[in-house]
């Protein structure tokens, strides 16, 4: 339990260092945001527009300190002031409508990812030595391999040559949105190639992870006892190894959620898909600051989110973080 | 030193991209940014990778970007490691309350997903040169190096050497980087040459967004103009596989020569076979 309730107010207080860097960004760039956009835009913006702009960045006069608790009253509210793009809806409400589709693509994409490539690293370092080594040369190249690169990629061979799947877009637009079979399987269709791309690109991470853990949990005197107990190869490669493999393996995990989170962004623009990322690259096309930072607050509260659910997996996997001191 | 092919091989990756960086521009003929009107033409002998829909040349784009991937690449992580070095070593060695806030800072900054962030930073920045968005990219990049790095310093710490230099009365910035930080140099180099592939990416995620200067020929902005300008839909490969291709096989470089270091470090990882496994593993 403590060691949840630590986890817990390090991410409260991470929470609160992403709140306040992005109340902090506009006011300590160089040059102020509102005089950027009205210079970008060549002075064509109506005054109340600027007063409006303003108030959005919370740019409202007084001193640093009260605009600082200005902001954190209105994001108590779940205000995130208005999109300039999409004036004058809030950026709350932008936001709302494209976190399910990332949520659901990024969240099943990664599941798949995660179980497919740990197994991948377990088999890889029982058998290492064996011709299952020459898969290490193309992890490091996979791992280095951008999002949007991949999802370009396979657009070319699996949609435009070969043309056995949708390209873009989350649902085919002759479908009603609903519950019902055909819109769901639409849905499925459509995030078939957005979901490969995540799990191609983000799966070399935790082969390599996995298997370089689990080489150095062979080693261990257990697992040696175990072998020589003629326990089967499968149990002492499961039970015995990969089951304290896995811990150091969540570790990296999480701290590698930000990166996957960031290239499949990239990803959703490639698919036009109607997540985070193709808002987000309406707002940096339109130079929509209230949007852009919006956007980064919630996938920073969605990563630290994340971060703690794998920390509960870890509590549920490892007892001695359930040892009460 | 242990020779493994790994180390070659990365180092041979390596080597060939600093020299496409730097001696490429004098080898290929022909502007980058010129245009032709044989445009979307595909590889030929005129053009070896074929032409943007302008018609400028893929092959010369490809090795100028070569300039910028590499250049901010490197900018980037040598700023970044500057950071994690201070931070990371200051903190291990310090200890109490110093080491527990830059701890907390490294952790936060390590949480935080980079990308959102590059791109609220590089959204305000007044001008999108090459030095700014290496910074920018720096900024979020230098954690996971203060982290590794605090760790060896803790483990340093109690070394006798170090006990020795204290209490000859050296001065606590003395230990720190004249004792202390020579000794990290393998941690450092290693994590230096991550951080490279990682800003690298960074900076090819932040040009596809078109947030970088769209007016310099980098990997990024190549995949931009791809992507913007429907390369996909007519087929047109050669324009946007051999910048992405370069990225890829660059981070397979870094790796290779990153795993052949920490092989050297933790043998047990090493893949020569121990005579103990396999004869386990043929009586399977």
């Amino acid at each position: 339990m403590r060691y949840l309730l630590r986890r817990l107010g390090f991410y409260l207080i991470t929470a609160w260092a992403a709140i306040t860097i992005n109340f902090l960004i506009p006011r300590l760039m160089p040059g102020d945001p509102v005089d950027l956009m009205v210079a970008r835009m060549n002075g064509q913006i109506d005054p109340d527009a600027i007063a409006a702009m303003k108030r959005a960045f919370g740019l409202t006069g007084g001193s640093l300190w009260s605009q600082y608790w200005t902001y954190l009253g209105n994001l108590a509210h779940g205000e995130l002031g208005r999109s300039i793009t999409m004036y004058p809806t809030e950026v709350s409400s932008v936001i709302g409508g494209a976190l399910p589709w990332t949520l659901g693509l990024v969240g099943i994409a990664t599941i798949i990812s995660y179980v497919i490539g740990t197994g991948l690293g377990v088999v890889a370092a029982w058998r290492r030595g064996t011709w299952l080594d020459s898969i290490l040369p193309a992890t490091t190249f996979l791992q280095a391999v951008p999002y949007f690169w991949v999802a370009l990629a396979l657009v070319m061979v699996f949609g435009v040559t070969l043309s056995w799947l949708p390209v873009s877009g989350a649902y085919s637009l002759d479908v009603e949105p609903g519950f019902t079979g055909d819109f769901l399987g639409s849905m499925a269709y459509h995030a078939i190639l957005p979901a490969i791309t995540i799990v191609v690109a983000s799966i070399a991470d935790r082969v390599m992870g996995m298997r370089n853990v689990m080489v150095t949990t062979l080693g261990e005197d257990y697992v040696t006892m175990a072998e020589a107990k003629g326990l089967t190869s499968r149990r002492v490669m499961w039970a015995y190894a990969a089951r304290n493999a896995i811990l150091p393996n969540i570790t990296s995990f999480t701290l590698s959620l930000g990166f996957v989170v960031g290239g499949s962004v990239l990803t959703e623009i490639v698919f036009s898909y109607p997540g985070i990322g193709s808002v987000l690259l309406k707002a940096v096309e339109n130079e929509d600051f209230p949007l852009m930072q919006g956007i980064f607050l919630i996938i920073s509260l969605a990563v630290l989110a994340a971060n703690f659910l794998a920390d509960l997996c870890y509590v549920a996997l490892d007892p001695r973080t359930r040892q009460e001191a | 030193m242990p020779r493994s092919p790994k180390i070659i091989a990365g180092g041979v990756i390596l080597v060939f991209f600093i020299l496409l960086a730097l001696v490429g521009p004098v080898l290929v003929d022909g502007d980058p940014t010129k245009t032709t009107d044989v445009g979307l033409a595909g590889p030929s002998a005129a053009h070896w990778l074929g032409t943007t829909q302008s018609g400028q040349d893929v092959l010369a784009q490809v090795v100028y970007g070569a300039r910028v991937s590499l250049g901010v690449g490197l900018l980037s992580a040598l700023i970044a490691t500057v950071l994690s070095i201070v931070v990371g070593l200051i903190g291990g060695y310090a200890g109490g309350v110093v080491d527990e806030v830059l701890s907390l800072l490294t952790n936060i900054f390590l949480v935080l997903p980079a990308l959102p962030l590059v791109i609220v930073l590089a959204g305000y920045l007044p001008s999108r040169g090459v030095t700014s968005v290496a910074a920018v990219i720096a900024v979020t990049g230098w954690a996971w190096g203060a982290r590794v790095l605090r760790a060896q310093t803790l483990t340093l710490r109690g070394r006798d050497y170090v006990q020795a230099a204290k209490a000859s009365g050296e001065r606590a910035w003395r230990i720190i980087f004249a004792e202390i930080l020579p000794v990290e140099f393998p941690v450092i180099a290693t994590s230096f040459l991550a951080t490279v592939l990682a800003a690298i990416l960074a900076e090819a995620g932040l040009s596809f967004l078109g947030l970088a200067n769209l007016s310099t020929v980098s990997w990024g902005t190549m995949l931009y103009f791809a992507q913007n300008n429907q390369a996909l839909l007519v087929g047109a490969w050669w324009w946007f596989i051999p910048p992405g291709l370069c990225i890829a096989l660059i981070g397979a470089g870094l790796g290779l020569l990153n795993f052949g270091i920490d092989e050297i470090a933790n043998p047990r990882l090493r893949t020569v076979l121990p005579k103990r496994r396999k004869r386990f593993g043929a009586g399977r």
